[in-house]
């Protein structure tokens, strides 16, 4: 081991492990805007601006209402699954029947609503909810305890909704529907409730995201700004709606992050990242995993 | 609307116009006023701009790249070379040219569409923000950028304090942008896109060349809004990440132009004259206070108008205009062009 790392540099193997860590969060918000893909066909622009409004959420509850960590979490879930809900009831349902470009603008006028939303009722200060996890030192690399609980956390969120998708009947028709929009009405499946509980899974995730989020990054009405557009690349990278796809994406999007940071700053990671996706697109449009036609 | 069929009626309509507009600094010379006036036509020009492409259905969101390429080229040339803006424009919109080939080509060949293309161009206004961002030992990064005050001839430099001389700068560019779109409207070029945003396969089946003709309209579109970055940069000798660039401004160009009218050619202006006016309105009623209120406001409003008003205020006050002439409509008032061709074509 010694010598392995001595030949290695342990730079290089601390920001793979960082990647790895950063990936598996990546991979939690590919999922929630997948699986709003893949079952209703639209896109939501404003998938961040949730997390933000999650991350404000955790804000209040730890920080202002002094609730235990265990206890806020599972709240702020709920409140960005109502969120969801929300959003698909008042803006989606309405747009079912326009054209998909339409469905996807009005999801940009909620960014810009909950934003602003945001800026007025919390002021543009960023804010912390104070909870410092120690680094965790292995050898001479160091990983924060935070990455690494977002990690497992991550990691056990999507289990829980692909044993969901695969052992309920709910799961069994919104994996259904989302192969085929059209049949599954005459079988008998109620399209509307089965959307608005996709909508409100996206939205738990995103909550979930949130309350991860929360421990490593200041909350402030703009940090979807940041999450947002790394969110959409790994999704369209991997494939709209290919959940593998988008998993294998992040991954590969977080070691290019983490490894193009290594050289330079972390800027150029992710200038390195889009550079990336704009090769892929050349190469393989539809997504990593799309099979040629 | 009775000078419709009039041949003569509409130049002179156009011409007593552009003596108004061109009149109106020398009869009100409030600075402030003039200020809104010029940045509501630099804004027009480029919501005008995204929506040559919008209407087709090519709905960019990396049009903020573009902008931000427009400006910061223009200025860091300047800057750092001392070439004249008069140069450092052309260069710069051959810049978002080629950016705008190297995103539309793999896009359009591979028939990227729709919600695709929204995000893949999404990508394009992150990577421009994130570059601006990163290499910020040149352009100063999120704190923004100042072309330096020029020392010699202000005609070189393209600089200018007089306000009145920006107006009629800004009327010029602003009325190219409408004579573009107008020209654009009344092309080959037209008939074709439409036939694409109606179904690519067919229209590639009738003989279009369905990519090339989705990289004219684009680079034609990154153009333009190029341009409209380096004139605001020029103008407003100050620009910033947040202001030129990015996702943020990307989506309001499509707000203004879908809130005004996409299928029209005033559609955008009435977006800006909109946009800004309420943001202004917002400023000084209730001052630092209304900080968020705009866009709180816009958000609200965009998502109403798409479900509510998909045309647009113009668009559908046209169409009122038009349903009350002619009881039976067959065709939207937004495509008048195609109506007439269309009836031209078709025997009786």
């Amino acid at each position: 081991m010694e010598a392995f790392l001595e030949i290695f540099d342990i730079y290089l193997l601390e920001a793979v492990i960082n990647g790895i860590l950063l990936g598996g969060v990546l991979a939690l918000l590919a999922l929630g805007l997948n699986l709003i893909f893949g079952v209703i066909d639209v896109t939501w622009i404003c998938y961040a601006e949730l997390i933000m409004i999650g991350m404000y959420g955790m804000y209040y509850l730890f920080s202002v209402y002094h609730m235990p960590y265990w206890v806020a979490a599972p709240l702020c879930i709920l409140l960005v699954a109502a969120l969801g809900a929300l959003l698909h009831f008042l803006v989606i349902e309405p747009l079912l029947s326009a054209p998909p470009i339409n469905q996807l603008l009005a999801t940009g006028g909620v960014l810009f609503f909950l934003q602003s939303f945001a800026t007025v009722v919390f002021g543009i200060d960023f804010r912390n909810v104070g909870i410092k996890l120690p680094i965790l030192a292995v050898g001479e690399m160091h990983f924060s305890y935070a990455r690494l609980l977002a990690f497992v956390a991550a990691l056990i969120g999507m289990v829980a909704v692909y044993v969901f998708m695969k052992k309920t009947y709910v799961g069994t028709a919104i994996r259904a529907i989302a192969q085929d929009r059209q049949i599954m009405v005459l079988m008998g499946v109620d399209t509307k409730r089965i959307y608005l509980i996709t909508s409100a899974i996206g939205g738990a995730l995103a909550g979930l995201a949130a309350c991860l989020l929360v421990l490593m990054y200041d909350v402030h009405p703009f940090i979807g700004l940041s999450i947002g557009p790394v969110t959409f690349l790994i999704c369209v990278l991997g494939g709209l709606g290919n959940f593998v796809g988008g998993f294998v994406a992040s991954f590969l999007f977080a070691e290019i992050i983490s490894l193009g940071g290594l050289f330079s700053d972390l800027e150029w990671g992710y200038v390195l990242a889009f550079g990336f996706f704009i090769l892929m697109m050349f190469i393989r449009p539809a997504g990593l995993l799309a099979r040629r036609s | 609307m009775s000078l419709g069929r009039n041949p003569i009626a509409w130049p002179i309509a156009w011409a007593v116009a552009a003596i108004v507009l061109a009149a109106v600094p020398f009869v009100h010379r409030d600075p402030y006023h003039l200020h809104i006036l010029i940045l509501i036509l630099i804004w027009s020009f480029a919501y005008t701009s995204w929506s040559m492409m919008g209407r087709f259905g090519l709905t960019s969101l990396g049009h903020g790249g573009f902008m931000g390429v427009g400006a910061y080229v223009t200025a860091l040339l300047w800057n750092h070379l001392g070439l004249t803006p008069w140069l450092g424009i052309p260069i710069a919109l051959v810049c978002a040219a080629i950016l705008a080939l190297i995103v539309g080509y793999p896009c359009f060949r591979f028939r990227i569409t729709g919600h695709y293309f929204a995000l893949v161009t999404l990508a394009l206004s992150g990577i421009v923000l994130q570059v601006i961002t990163a290499t910020r030992d040149w352009t100063g990064g999120s704190l923004g950028y100042t072309p330096e005050a020029t020392k010699g001839s202000q005609l070189l430099a393209m600089q200018s304090g007089d306000k009145v001389v920006w107006y009629l700068g800004a009327l010029v560019v602003w009325a190219f942008g409408l004579v573009v779109w107008t020209w654009v409207d009344r092309s080959m070029a037209r008939s074709a896109m439409d036939a694409i945003s109606e179904d690519e396969d067919a229209a590639a089946a009738a003989g279009v060349n369905v990519t090339a003709e989705k990289l004219k309209i684009t680079v034609l579109s990154a153009l333009m809004t190029a341009l409209a970055g380096a004139v605001y940069c020029q103008y407003q000798m100050f620009i910033s990440p947040d202001t030129v660039s990015g996702i943020g401004i990307s989506l309001q160009m499509v707000f203004a132009a879908v809130v005004g009218g996409l299928y029209v050619a005033l559609g955008p202006t009435v977006g800006a004259i909109i946009t800004i006016l309420l943001a202004e309105m917002l400023r000084i009623g209730f001052g630092t206070k209304a900080v968020g209120w705009d866009n709180l406001i816009y958000g609200a409003l965009l998502v109403a108008f798409i479900i509510f008003l998909p045309k647009g205020i113009l668009g559908s006050i046209l169409d009122r205009l038009k349903l009350r002439r002619a009881p039976a409509p067959t065709r939207p008032a937004a495509e008048p062009a195609r109506a007439r061709s269309a009836s031209a074509a078709s025997p009786p």
